[in-house]
Formats: structure tokens, sequence, C-alpha cells
């Protein structure tokens, strides 16, 4: 009992929960951070252009073509996004089902990221819909169209939101203090995590099947039926890289909510984190090599394009998987780091060649994204950062449960 | 072993609803495998023979097109040195090519495959193969969502990017027309004959008759026979096709079928992973448990 006054507010005792929430709405924290100095304007920005996508077309903020309808907003927010939430996935499916308690301190966390990429990325994906008040025809059968890959990860994207949301929601009773409700919130959370990774291991394949219909518009380098097995196992490393991403900037900057033992634990999650993604990154490159013989694709290695695959491959697969094992073996935490930030650039690299680089890539004008595009990209982005931002000075997400919490779940 | 009866049944359901729906996602893709089969009527598809011989580049296709469909009128003319595409504009276009034989026409529009990439991609069956031939839109269905765009191997459907209501504009092969008994707009207009309207077996046939009628006119093959799995537009030509600007580089098999091994894998994940998973969570926690014990 450290704090008595604050835990009897979050016990709720007596005090309406619409006027703590009230009280919990107000900002905390520095107004003039150099994040918030540069990403409020951009956000400002951001919406302007919304507002106009939304009054005179996408083709008024976008430079996409006929020959090109999915673009930056598709190839980066939500292909490359969802990829980097995959470390949800990843740690419940240690934590809860392999029960390794050593990642037990940072499921909230990584659960919450993936929650809400997910939320902001689908998000993302009503601006790019032409007809986005059409969005909820597949759900309530106007029509299903189950031979659809569109159509499996449209429904994946909704019940894995909720299934993240269950996973997630002990958190959100902890902060108002409904104690029955988290006992039966968290008991459902083993069932959300088998429904969530099933889910996650299917849509995260099936936002590459959606490309194998696009056989002869994407550079053979990148085009195979493997795509949906590729993007599945590069998923679990790029979750994982993005989980000790994140976690390494969120010690520094939340560390004021970190618990002492927290806080020394982190290091050596790093460490068994940089092993798995090793071994994985190893099984993908090994995939990517069959893949290559398979294809037949030495012709297309002495061209531009190949250079950049060879790039892609040496640079951004091989290098951080060398880079992780050597960071593993001599507990190196900067290297483990470095190999994070190549590895998550190696996935943006090698999503944006499937969908945006190497689709079309011989297109008489091809492709290039719009400064708005951008701009709305990181719009979403940083809206996405000051919501984590906000949950996470409020909610026990890094720090501990309050004490009326039993050990042990 | 601790499965327990709650557990058991939370296996039994998932199982069962995977079950259901894999096996409603298997009649759908078998069906598709054999259109013929597909109408209980035996409705066979219509389609469209263009004769590229016949063609004399009057435009007028163009010209009653953009009437029926309430688009503007082409303003420019086929020219050898621009390839004219279709757009958001105009559903169809007639392109003059330069050729080893004399300078050729040809009309492009949407060519209504028998497995349409368009259709299996559209999520709410908005893009929709009728049981007539025709692939036809519809508008209250549709999301906008552009993976027809992105399926689709002869890059026909267009967008109105520059829409607050956005719509994808294709030839629809006047499916209106076409159900009142009449025939398409621009195979009624066509003054040289060029187009013929019939049932996809027929125009087959008739297609074969002028090539082995006049071998030396005719390059002896019919696009759209077996490309992307076979097309309700079909042509003939003096030339081989790609002098034409048609891919004939595309697969023989549908495009649908590129996707198809990975949705027939999707019923048996949903029924394995779940299972093993919870074997993998009992097997842990007993393991635990034991630990603890010890």
């Amino acid at each position: 009992m450290i704090n008595t006054e604050q835990i009897l507010a979050k016990d709720n005792d007596g005090k309406p929960v619409w006027k703590f929430l009230v009280s919990e709405l107000k900002p905390r924290g520095k107004y003039f951070t150099p994040f918030n100095i540069i990403s409020v304007p951009i956000i400002l920005i951001g919406l302007v252009l919304i507002v106009i996508r939304f009054i005179y077309g996408i083709g008024s903020v976008t430079n996409l073509t006929q020959e090109v309808p999915w673009g930056l907003w598709i190839g980066f927010d939500v292909v490359t996004g969802v990829a980097f939430a995959g470390g949800a996935y990843v740690i419940t499916f240690m934590v809860y089902i392999l029960n390794i308690k050593k990642y037990h301190s940072i499921v909230r966390v990584t659960v919450l990221n993936g929650f809400l990429a997910y939320v902001f990325y689908a998000g993302a994906l009503l601006l790019d819909l032409g007809k986005p008040w059409n969005v909820i025809n597949p759900i309530i059968g106007n029509n299903f169209g189950v031979s659809s890959v569109l159509f499996l990860v449209a429904w994946h994207f909704m019940l894995y939101m909720i299934a993240q949301l269950i996973e997630f929601s002990p958190a959100i009773a902890e902060w108002i203090g409904a104690k029955r409700a988290r006992k039966i919130l968290s008991s459902m959370t083993i069932a959300a995590v088998i429904f969530g990774i099933t889910l996650s291991t299917l849509h995260q394949s099936g936002l590459g099947a959606l490309y194998l219909m696009a056989k002869e518009k994407i550079h053979p380098l990148w085009y195979s039926e493997f795509i949906p097995i590729l993007f599945f196992v590069s998923s679990i490393f790029a979750g994982l890289s993005m989980v000790i991403f994140e976690g390494s900037i969120s010690q520094k900057v939340f560390s004021d909510q970190i618990s002492e033992k927290n806080h020394k634990a982190h290091n050596g999650i790093l460490h068994g984190l940089s092993k798995i993604c090793a071994v994985t990154m190893f099984v993908y490159f090994f995939m990517q090599i069959l893949t290559f013989i398979h294809g037949k694709r030495w012709n297309f290695i002495d061209t531009p394009m190949g250079y950049w695959y060879l790039t892609e491959m040496i640079g951004f697969v091989l290098l951080p998987m060398m880079l992780y094992y050597f960071s593993f073996r001599a507990n190196n935490l900067f290297l483990i780091k470095l190999a994070s930030i190549i590895t998550m650039i190696g996935i943006i690299i090698n999503r944006l060649n499937v969908t945006i680089i190497g689709f079309r890539w011989d297109a008489a004008n091809p492709y290039y994204p719009s400064w708005m595009e951008i701009v709305v990209t990181l719009t979403v982005l940083f809206i996405e950062i000051w919501i984590f931002r906000w949950i996470v000075r409020r909610l026990p997400v890094l720090s501990e449960s309050p004490s009326w919490v039993e050990e042990n779940d | 072993m601790g499965i327990n009866r709650l557990d058991f049944f939370k296996v039994l359901g998932l199982t069962g609803v995977s079950l259901a729906f894999g096996g409603k996602l298997n009649a759908r893709q078998t069906k598709a495998d054999q259109p013929e089969l597909e109408n209980e009527d035996q409705t066979e598809f219509v389609g469209i023979l263009y004769d590229s011989t016949r063609c004399v580049g009057c435009q007028e296709c163009e010209i009653v097109c953009a009437k029926t469909h309430g688009l503007p009128e082409p303003v420019d003319e086929p020219n050898p040195d621009i390839v004219r595409k279709t757009n958001e504009t105009r559903r169809t276009v007639v392109n003059l090519y330069e050729t080893t034989k004399d300078a050729m026409l040809v009309k492009t529009q949407c060519m209504h495959c028998n497995e349409p990439a368009c259709a299996s991609a559209c999520l709410t069956q908005a893009m929709f193969k009728t049981k007539e031939g025709p692939v036809i839109w519809r508008e209250d269905k549709c999301m906008g969502c552009r993976y027809c765009m992105v399926s689709c191997p002869y890059d026909v459907p267009k967008f109105e990017y520059h829409s607050s209501n956005p719509k994808i504009i294709k030839c629809d092969m006047c499916f209106d027309r076409v159900n009142e008994g009449s025939v398409p707009a621009c195979v009624e207009n066509c003054p040289a004959e060029a187009l013929t309207f019939g049932t996809r077996r027929e125009l087959i046939a008739e297609a074969r008759r002028r090539i082995n009628n006049d071998p030396d006119l005719y390059y002896d093959g019919i696009y759209g026979e077996h490309e992307a799995g076979g097309t309700g537009v079909l042509y003939i030509s003096a030339v081989p096709f790609e002098e034409l600007g048609l891919n004939t580089s595309l697969q023989k098999k549908s495009y649908p079928e590129l996707t198809k091994g990975f949705l027939y894998s999707v019923p048996s994940i949903f029924i394995l992973w779940p299972a093993v998973l919870l074997g993998m969570f009992k097997a842990t926690k007993n393991n635990q448990n034991q630990e603890e014990n010890d």
C-alpha cells in the first residue's frame, strides 16, 4: 500500500465510473516534447487531406492509377503494418500456450500494440475504400464472397480485433476497478489466445495470398505461389523485431511506469527474443532460397531489379539474421537493437517490393506515392502513438496491476 | 490428462464451425470448376466473337456504347502511334496496330471470363458472373476496395478516382439488353458485322468455320478459347494475337485457380490449429503443475 488514495480511486469506491473516466481524459505530461512538436502539425495537415479525400475522391490525394489500384495506404499501412503487429500472436503463444513465464511482463504492451495497429490499419483501409459505407456488406451478407481471399482477411481482421480486445480487457477492468468483470474477462483469455493465433496464422498468410492472382503483374523475383507461407514466417520475426524496438523505446520513455524487477528482466527478454528471431529468419532465408531455385529466377539476377532483390536478401535478411545470432551469443544488447531495426527496414522493403515496387514494375507510368499519401500515413501512425501513450500512462500496461489483483494469472 | 467437458465442447464447436464453413467453400469452388454444370437449367454462357479482319475502325461500337451507358462520346481515333485504353469514361476502345500484314484493328473491352478473377476476388460479390455469362458489377454491394482491379489479368475494371461516390466502370455485355432477349449495343450496331453475339459454343464453332473456310486470311487460333481458363469474348484475326496487343502469355488455367490451394487449407487450419494449441496449452500447464508440486 504505497499510495492508498490512488488505489481507492481505482477501486471505484463510491465514485461513479464516468467521473473517473472524465478525470482520466485530462492530458498528462509535458506539452512541448519533440514528438508533439513534430506530430501535431502533421496530424493537422493529414486531417485536412482526409477531408479533401472524402469530398473530391481518392484521386485528389493519391497518385493511384488504373493499373496500380493499391498504393502506399494498402502496401505500407495495411500489409506492412499487420506484419509488424504479428508480435502479439507470437508472444501470447509463448506465454499462454507454451507457458514461458519469462515473457509475461511484455504480454500486455504487445497485445495493446497489436490491437491498436489493427484498429488503425483497418482504419487506414477505410480511407482507401471508394465506398467505405458499404464496408459492412461482407459482414451482414450483402453478399458473402467466400471465394475471395479478401473476404477471409476482412473477417479475420475483425474477429482478431475482438480477440485482442478480450486479451487486453483485464487491464481495462483493473483500470476502472471492476473486480468481478476482471475475473470473468481474464477467464476468457486462453480461448481468445487460441482463437487469435489461429486467425493470425491465416490472415498473415492471407495478406500474401491476396496477391496470388496478380501473377503477371508482380516481378517474378517476388511473385511465387509461396507468398502466403513467406508472409507468415516473416511476420514472426517482423513482429518480434517490433517488440524489441518498441520495448527498447518504452523502457526509456515510460521508465516511471516500469517496476525495478521488470526493468531488469527486460534485457533477458531481448536476449531470448533475439534467438527466436535468428532461428525464424534462418527458416525464412532458407525458404527464399528454395523459392528462388524452384522459380528458376537466375535469369533475373543480372538486372536492376535483381540487384535490388539481392540487396533485400543479403543486406536485410541474411545480415540481420547473423547479427541476431552473434548478438545472442555475445549477449550484446546494442547489436540486438540494431538487428531489430535492420530487420524492420527489411520487412518494409519486402512488403513494398511485393505490393508497390515490384507491382507493375514495367508500367509505362509507374506509381510513386504522393506527399499527401505519405502525410496521411504518418497521421495514422502518429495518432496511434498518441493513443498508445495515453493508454500506457493510465492503464496497468507496463506498470504493475493494482494490489487487489490476485497473483499468478 | 486435463481436458474437461467445457474444453471438449469448445474444440467441438470450433471444429463444427470450420467444417460447416469449409464445406460451403469447397462446394462453391467445385461448382466453379465446371461452369457448364453450374446451372440446373443448362443455360449456356453467351459471348461475343470479334473478327478483326472484318473491322473497319468506324468506332460505331464506341459511340453506341457511350450512348447506351451515358458516357461521353469518343473524341480521338484509332492511331497506330498511340495505344488507346479503356478508362472510367469508356468501356470499349478500338485500336490500330501496324502488323506484319498491314495495319490491323482490334477492339478491347471486358473479356467476360468463364471463371473471372475479379468475381472470385470480390468479397461482396459485387463483381458477379451471371449464369447467362456476362460479368456484371453491382453498385449497392461494392465497397470500392479495387481488389478486382488488382486481380484482373486484363486490367479491365476501371475506378472513378475523382468521385466521392466512385463506381467501377467496365463492359457488362449490355446485361440489361441481353436479359430482354436483345443483343449488346455494339453487336447490334456494328455496320461491318465484325461482332457476333451467341452462345460461347456456337461462337467457337463459327470461328473455326471461318478459319477453315479461309486459312490464307486467318491466323489459326481463337484468342479467348483457353486464355485465363476461357473467356466469353473471342477473337479471330489475320495475324498472331500478340501483334494486336493481346496478352498471349496469360496462363491457360483460370485465375481463381491460383488462390484455391490457399483457400482449401483454411478449413483444415481452422480445425487443426485450435486443437493443437489447446493440447499444447494443457501439456505445458500440467508440466508446470507438476513442477510446482515437486
